[in-house]
């Protein structure tokens, strides 16, 4: 008995030590039992992870070969890269009616300004509800997670009626204007980001801005040079999510921009490939991918943020 | 002495008050200061702007709201207190307008009949209605006319029948014009200040000319007139008459009479109605409609049940898989686990919309991947059969879904503490055990709110539906431009947006009905996952 435990805790010792202890220790046994116990461990991890991966990449491997296929039909796709030529990227930008260009310039623009915008206008919000008391503080927060029930995709109708309505004043910010689909974005983003910011803004000591309050620094200095810089992961991440919101957001794009030469890629792209689905594929192939391409590093490049943001903001 | 000392006089309270703020301004810096006035300075601007537009138009009541709105914005960043207001008041505008009012908005316009047809007021709806019924007067003279420029406005110079002239424009009705230039024939070219068109501009502002409509005199019953080359002018005349007095629309040719008789449009004994009629209150007709009415309550009820389904199933699948998932990774010995992640969370960062369209590619009945080399050339309807399609929806969403999950349930792993599984480890458990009795129950306590939340996102999946499927295949039961894989939201953006006949006031009905089913679960959860967190 004694023995058994004495074993057991020895071969942990193994296990969680150094690989070089581990493979000297293993290097005795048949090569056969040595795969049969990794694989019993970690190997079968390996498999599913395989297999996830497929399913999880099979489509975006399948739009990158499409979209270099100058071939360009739906059925030619289907032979995984068995041309690759950059020809539907060239005449991408060469369409007489869609002005792929322009798409994408008023995506980055609106993505950007909306990110921006939603990332000053929530942190704001954020500072003053964990770091000032005041009357109607928590009604205020528990309005803002009611809020976030109530997505603006469903007052659709009334945003599209009350732009009509503001277009009679103020042109500029009627139908068909990006100034006004960004407002409108803006105006989810307090109900969408606050809590989230809230959450991690509490994280950041109160000793902090107490200090530097003795030293003499006014609020606003408080916020702008030592809170913010302590808060930059949550800004980071609701930049990108708001930023990848407002690229894949359709409804309420469609209704507001008009002109072709002023809508973004999920208007334009989605009714240049539902005129003719299997004809236009390579081109669509070709402009999907370039629609992705930022929005996908800048994700890989801030998933570890991403993590923690995610999880921070579970409503405890 | 001793007194004043104790108690400090208000002299004193006020210097002190006063060196305070000396020492506050001497603090901000003027960097900052410029940047808040620079600001400030273009939202006066704007409103400034707007204020004159609406001044123009006489829309008093919105003018006073802008007015008072920036008076108080301007006090807000201008006083030294209120710091919240300073901090609150950026978001909050936004908020109110584009969200709050437009949840108000919407809630009115469910009660109204709002739509193709009924967009407007009684006032537009009548002279829209005389404007579009012009017909040629029968037998009535035709007018030599020059077409003329004024400024930037299009003019007819009209030589009436005795000889004089006049000059009217779309705007300006016609009137007598002081001094006119004729030409041999008696037909006045050219008045002062004008200039005359030649051929060539006539030629090349063609449909400018022929779209003018000049109204003969201030009285619209009067008709217009109206030109086809641009040298003689035709009288048109309004078939229909509006009676004011006794509030009724006689066609002039047929005598029919067309009532208001309070459903938004004049409608005569027969029944049939004008269009455009104009905009009223409806009460609760539509969400009787959407409940009572035998055509809508079918499709109506039928989409409820999908949504709930495929919200509540893709919310199970979703985070079932992401759990396994991250189950299978939450194990340190794994090797590359950073370049695995890195893969399974492309669907969640590649745009949405896109995976849906590169989706319904793959799925293509005849020409996609998955039948035409996966299944080796087989013809699975897979978009076009309603229980195929229900299916590729969840699989679809599956895929987008699942990498939020996995990363949620991944973190929510790794901050339950080890301790715990060890000393369980040492008790006896075995992993199914641990996983089942400790791991589970303390993950849900803390994803339970992403997964109502997740449940309240899918409920309004509008991307996903309208870009793999278009709600298809569209269901030949009914009437109503409804497929079976539409959700709630889907339809309501296609009986606001989509085909000739829009309906706004039924739309926002729907959005309201979506709304309360949506708070009501979401309550329910919430309260259920606080149990939750008292239980453990």
């Amino acid at each position: 008995m004694r023995n058994t435990i004495v074993e057991r805790s020895a071969q942990r010792i193994t296990e969680s030590g150094s690989n070089s202890a581990e493979s000297k220790t293993q290097k005795s046994s048949p090569r056969f039992f040595q795969f049969a116990r990794w694989f019993r461990r970690t190997g079968w991890r390996h498999c599913v992870a395989v297999v996830a991966c497929c399913f999880a990449g099979f489509p975006i491997l399948y739009i990158l070969s499409a979209s270099l296929n100058q071939q360009g039909t739906l059925m030619s796709a289907n032979n995984l890269f068995s041309h690759v030529a950059i020809d539907n990227y060239i005449q991408l930008f060469h369409l007489p009616e869609q002005p792929y260009g322009d798409w994408y310039i008023n995506t980055i623009v609106i993505g950007l300004s909306t990110a921006i915008s939603s990332v000053v206008v929530g942190a704001l919000a954020a500072y003053a509800f964990s770091r000032l008391r005041f009357a109607g503080r928590r009604v205020g927060l528990l309005a803002l997670i009611l809020l976030q029930m109530f997505p603006q995709i469903l007052s659709i109708v009334a945003i599209y009626l009350l732009l009509t309505n503001i277009g009679y004043i103020v042109p500029a910010l009627g139908i068909d204007s990006q100034l006004a689909l960004i407002c409108v974005y803006l105006g989810g983003a307090l109900g969408t980001n606050t809590y989230l910011m809230y959450g991690f803004f509490n994280t950041v000591p109160k000793e902090i801005d107490e200090a530097a309050k003795i030293d003499g620094a006014g609020h606003a200095r408080i916020f702008f040079t030592i809170i913010l810089p302590l808060v930059t992961p949550i800004l980071a991440v609701i930049a990108l999510l708001s930023f990848i919101g407002t690229v894949s957001e359709y409804a309420v794009a469609s209704t507001v921009l008009v002109a072709p030469q002023k809508q973004t890629l999920a208007v334009g792209l989605y009714a240049f490939v539902s005129q003719q689905f299997s004809q236009n594929w390579g081109l669509f192939s070709a402009g999907a991918v370039l629609a992705a391409v930022p929005v996908v590093i800048f994700f890989l490049f801030l998933q570890r943020y991403i993590v923690s943001g995610l999880t921070a903001g579970s409503v405890k | 002495m001793i007194q004043h000392d104790s108690s400090p006089s208000r002299k004193d309270i006020r210097k002190k008050k006063q060196a305070n703020r000396v020492a506050s301004q001497a603090s901000t810096r003027i960097g900052t200061m410029l940047i808040k006035i620079v600001l400030l300075g273009l939202v006066d601007a704007l409103s400034a702007y707007s204020a004159f537009m609406l001044a123009e138009q006489g829309n008093w009541i919105i003018l006073s709201i802008v007015v008072a709105t920036t008076i108080v914005v301007n006090w807000i960043y201008f006083r030294r207190d209120g710091l919240v207001a300073k901090y609150l008041t950026p978001g909050l505008i936004f908020l109110l307008i584009f969200q709050l009012f437009a949840i108000c908005y919407s809630t009115y316009i469910a009660f109204t009949d709002y739509g193709t047809g009924h967009n407007s007021t009684k006032e537009q709806a009548i002279s829209s209605l005389i404007q579009s019924s012009q017909r040629r007067v029968q037998g009535s003279a035709s007018y030599k006319i020059s077409i003329v420029e004024c400024g930037k406005t299009l003019n007819f110079l009209v030589t009436m029948p005795h000889g004089e002239a006049q000059i009217g424009s779309e705007k300006t009705p016609l009137h007598e014009v002081a001094s006119a230039t004729k030409d041999d024939a008696g037909q006045a070219v050219s008045t002062p200040g004008c200039s005359t068109l030649s051929f060539n501009d006539l030629l090349s502002r063609q449909d400018e000319v022929t779209s003018m409509r000049v109204p003969m005199s201030a009285d619209s019953q009067d008709g217009t007139l109206k030109t086809a080359d641009g040298q003689t002018a035709l009288v048109y005349k309004s078939l229909l008459k509006y009676d004011a007095a006794k509030d009724i629309m006689i066609n002039t040719q047929t005598r029919v009479r067309y009532y208001d008789t309070g459903v938004g449009a004049f409608t005569s004994k027969g029944g049939s109605r004008l269009s455009p009629g104009w905009q009223i209150n409806v009460g609760i007709s539509n969400f009787r409609q959407v409940f009572t009415s035998q055509e809508m309550r079918g499709p109506f009820l039928q989409v409820l049940v999908w949504t709930i389904e495929f919200s509540v199933i893709s919310v199970a699948s979703t985070f079932v898989l992401g759990l396994l998932l991250a189950l299978v990774f939450n194990n340190s010995r794994m090797k590359g686990r950073a370049v695995y992640r890195s893969i399974l969370i492309l669907p969640y960062a590649f745009p949405a919309f896109l995976s849906a369209l590169v989706w319904q590619g793959l799925l293509n009945e005849k020409f996609g991947y998955i039948n035409q080399v996966l299944l080796h050339g087989v013809d699975i309807p897979w978009l076009e059969s309603p229980a195929l399609a229900k299916i590729a929806v969840l699989i679809v969403n599956l895929w987008l879904g699942f990498p939020y999950m996995f990363l949620v349930s991944m973190g929510a792993l790794q901050s339950i503490p080890k301790d715990l599984s060890e000393a369980a480890e040492l008790d006896g458990a075995n992993a199914w055990q641990i996983f089942r009795l400790i791991k589970f129950p303390l993950l849900l306590v803390s994803i339970a709110p992403l997964l109502i939340s997740s449940f309240a996102m899918n409920f309004n999946n509008f991307n996903l539906i309208y870009m793999l499927t278009n709600g298809g295949p569209i269901n030949a039961n009914t009437n109503m431009n409804v497929g079976s894989t539409d959700i709630l939201i889907s339809m309501v953006y296609k009986i606001a947006f989509v085909g000739a006949d829009r309906n706004y006031g039924l739309a926002s009905a729907f959005s309201i009905i979506i709304f309360i089913v949506v708070a009501v679960v979401s309550a329910i959860g919430f309260r259920a996952s606080r149990s939750l967190e008292e239980l453990n």
